[in-house]
């Protein structure tokens, strides 16, 4: 029952949701400012996702099943993994021990979702997408792995998110030290590839294979896939915030912690041109990938 | 009227077709998303699929090659959707009247719901007529 609640309601799907859709809001308002324009208002989200549920879901005549499977299965594994990141931020001592490995391998499903269901839809601009969401989940993982052992190398083999926390209130931010730092680039750098924006948004590439993965998904189940899009926005920055920020979490630390990082993505969205795929892999395996390195390494040392 | 049309007028998701138009009015049609206008204030979004489309904003004279694709279109977008005529050219066939290949006006085609005629037509005038749709639909005058 407790376990319900939490998936449903606090850490789980409601309160990640609306997080969520508000940072999505967040991200428009800013790159609109940027762009000097005025922006929607903050409610536009939750607007496109009632209208969404009530449009017409179209399938594909050679569609296979897992096309309407897709995107639901990627939503609730993601809630799935805001729920055990919600739960340690919010009440450290709740976490269970290996539960970081558990959101590790839970927030690559929705990338394999949008993969499956780009490729059960036959369409061939939704294959490129789906190619190419595939090899950038293979150049980003491997840092992002790298980095995350910096972490647990720091924190003295601490596989438990509540460990990592308890580490950092009785030290320092892993940020402040050199090989943290290194990790929390490397580990940013990956969240944004993880999130599709700007310069890595490859896969969904509106100008060039038009929506790519999602070009077939009409109605609810791409509300599902802009749902996803959205808590994914927020589970990021309270990965990066457990892993690197953590001294103070209280309320208000966290919330300027969460805005910072969500405006950093943002500006880097914003700031930089789409890179190709092969750019963007040779970027993870070369320059990214050595600073991961590099931080675990110096982290091993003792940095 | 329910949430789910009162939540359609406020995010229109409009999906730009060209069917052979000279490039002025999707030249405007791209101008109501720069910052002097800035359409998406009021929710409205250019999308890249068809799928994902409220509206339809056809541009050009519809001749003998684009009819055919035109109605492969419609198809496929999701209902409720409306078709918005854009330019002199699309509901009319303007100076094309009387060309080999341009066969019929869009609304013998499809079913518009809203014609906006200029050549081109004024980014000021797409905001006016989009505003007399919505306005129409809510039921005020």
């Amino acid at each position: 029952m407790k376990a319900l609640f939490y998936y449903l309601i606090f850490p789980g799907f409601l309160f990640s949701a609306v997080a969520g859709l508000l940072s999505s809001w967040v991200e428009r308002k800013v790159t609109a400012r940027i762009q000097w324009r005025v922006g929607p208002p903050w409610y536009q989200n939750f607007l496109d996702l009632i209208k969404l549920s009530g449009k017409e879901t179209i399938i594909p005549k050679q569609a296979r099943a897992t096309f309407l499977l897709a995107p639901y299965l990627g939503l609730f594994s993601l809630v799935l993994a805001a729920t055990i990141l919600g739960l340690a931020l919010f009440t450290p001592q709740q976490s269970f021990t290996g539960d970081l490995i558990v959101v590790v391998y839970l927030l690559v499903i929705p990338a394999i979702c949008a993969i499956i269901g780009a490729s059960s839809s036959r369409n061939p601009l939704a294959s490129v997408g789906a190619a190419r969401e595939m090899k950038l989940v293979l150049g980003y993982e491997l840092p992002f792995v790298l980095s995350i052992a910096t972490v647990i190398v720091k924190t003295h083999g601490g596989i438990r998110l509540g460990d990592i926390l308890a580490f950092q209130m009785n030290f320092n931010s892993l940020f402040f030290s050199f090989s943290g730092a290194l990790a929390f680039i490397a580990a940013l750098l990956c969240c944004q590839a993880k999130l599709g924006l700007a310069p890595f948004e490859v896969a969904e590439a509106e100008q060039e294979i038009m929506a790519g993965t999602v070009i077939e998904y009409s109605g609810s189940a791409l509300a599902a896939f802009k749902l996803t899009k959205a808590i994914l926005l927020y589970t990021m920055p309270v990965l990066l915030i457990l892993f690197f920020l953590g001294k103070d979490i209280s309320p208000i630390f966290s919330l300027a912690k969460y805005i910072i990082i969500l405006v950093v993505f943002i500006l880097i969205k914003n700031t930089n041109p789409r890179l190709r795929i092969d750019q963007a892999v040779r970027f993870f395996w070369g320059p990214v990938t050595a600073i991961a390195g590099l931080a675990l390494i110096l982290a091993l040392l003792g940095l | 009227m329910d949430l789910k049309t009162k939540a359609l007028l406020k995010s229109i998701w409009v999906f730009h077709v060209s069917c052979g138009s000279c490039n002025n009015c999707d030249i405007e049609i791209l101008d109501c998303l720069t910052p002097r206008f800035d359409l998406e204030r009021f929710g409205i979004q250019l999308v890249g699929s068809v799928r994902h489309a409220d509206a339809l904003l056809i541009t050009g004279a519809m001749n003998r090659k684009s009819v055919p694709r035109m109605k492969k279109i419609y198809a496929q977008a999701p209902k409720p959707c409306v078709v918005i005529a854009v330019g002199q050219c699309a509901l009319s066939r303007h100076m094309f009247r009387y060309s080999y290949n341009v066969c019929e006006p869009l609304d013998k085609i499809l079913p518009v719901d809203l014609y906006i005629p200029g050549c081109p037509p004024r980014p000021e005038a797409m905001i006016d007529g989009i505003v007399k749709l919505v306005n129409k639909v809510r039921g005020n005058k």
